[in-house]
């Protein structure tokens, strides 16, 4: 295999540059990415497609865990032949959630070493928070930025790096800083204030399908952030 | 018109339409993503995105229009727009709905019913401006030029 002929070859002149090793195997990396609506499939589809990565787009949780071969049938497909490196899927889906998913992939034996990055349009800790305990690399807040998919590459790398422990941590820190700490499910008033990334308006409670139960209470958790 | 005077044309009716807030950055996003190889993906999102909120507000004023409104059904039909205008940058379409929502969390009929009035006004707008700027762009393209800034 190609991956392992470049190791002895850099092995023997200069060194294992990890980095190097790891971007050359990225390039090739397959992501399943998975979105029920239409406009978001296709904007994450050229996001990854035009940072190198393969794509297979699905519209469900059903779908991507039909695709990865986890659906109890018998697929007809070789699923050593369609490799996912990568997943990453939305939240807020009707039927199966994002997160539901999640817990189904990181439950499996076959698929838990995958990893999965969910996004949402909801900023909240208490969501970021679940994600992140139930084994999640990531969750980005949509719009999906060219920024957010090039960060992928660093999942898929960790494979190569020796240490990967503590990243977990760090990142839900990361997360927090730009997160609400606290989510009421009482209706609040929109305010006029302008949208960006770095703030976090929390104006609109859902009420379904992704509405916010008791384990997003801001009682559940609330953490200091350095 | 040569292609100087079209392309002074779209940068400043592109500038407007960000002024007035009709777009916000993620539209830039899109247009990054468009190059030689995919010369109309912008367009295509649009066409994906019209023909969504199309259903999309077609489907509210169904549920809007029952004696018994069902809220959730509401609020899940205007969470996918707030989620696909904000996908494509239609930023004025994505605050109605941030208030639309909040009227479904109080059961607010009628603010709903002025919300939706509101989204059909603005999809309305967004729609015509996304669409004159295609155009323009086409207009460049069939000039010989390239409608990249």
């Amino acid at each position: 295999m190609a991956r392992n002929g470049a190791f002895s070859r850099r092995r023997a002149s200069e060194g294992a540059d990890w980095f190097d090793l790891c971007q050359a195997n990225v390039e090739e990396a397959h992501v399943l990415a998975v979105d029920d609506s239409l406009v978001d499939r296709k904007v994450i589809e050229r996001l990854l497609k035009i940072s190198s990565f393969k794509v297979t787009a699905v519209d469900s949780g059903l779908r991507a865990l039909q695709f990865l071969g986890l659906d109890g049938e018998k697929s007809h497909v070789d699923f050593h032949s369609l490799k996912v490196d990568l997943i990453i899927t939305d939240y807020c889906m009707p039927g199966m959630t994002g997160y539901e998913l999640l817990k189904r992939i990181k439950g499996s034996s076959a698929l838990r070493e995958i990893p999965v990055v969910v996004m949402s349009s909801e900023n909240v800790v208490a969501r970021i928070d679940r994600c992140l305990e139930e084994g999640a690399e990531d969750f980005i807040v949509k719009p999906v930025k060219l920024s957010d998919v090039r960060r992928l590459k660093d999942y898929m790398a960790r494979g190569c790096q020796p240490d990967s422990g503590g990243k977990n941590h760090q990142k839900r820190k990361q997360l927090h800083g730009s997160a609400t700490s606290s989510w009421s499910p009482l209706p609040s008033v929109s305010s006029s204030r302008s949208r960006s990334r770095s703030q976090s308006p929390l104006v609109d409670t859902p009420a379904a399908p992704c509405s916010p139960s008791s384990l997003e209470s801001p009682t559940r958790r609330l953490r200091m952030t350095s | 018109m040569d292609v100087v005077q079209l392309k002074r044309q779209l940068i400043a009716f592109t500038e407007l339409l960000f002024g007035e807030g009709f777009l916000d950055e993620q539209f830039n996003q899109l247009q990054q993503l468009q190059d030689e190889n995919n010369p109309n993906f912008v367009a295509e999102v649009a066409t994906l995105f019209f023909e969504d909120s199309e259903r999309i507000l077609n489907e509210l004023a169904n549920n809007l229009d029952k004696q018994s409104v069902d809220f959730k059904k509401v609020d899940a039909h205007v969470h996918q727009l707030k989620g696909s205008s904000s996908s494509i940058g239609a930023q004025r379409v994505q605050r109605v709905c941030i208030i639309f929502r909040n009227f479904c969390n109080e059961r607010n009929v009628e603010g709903c019913l002025k919300c939706l009035q509101q989204l059909k006004h603005e999809y309305a707008l967004v729609k015509s401006k996304l669409e004159a700027l295609f155009s323009l762009e086409q207009q460049i393209l069939a000039a010989g030029g390239s409608p990249s800034i």
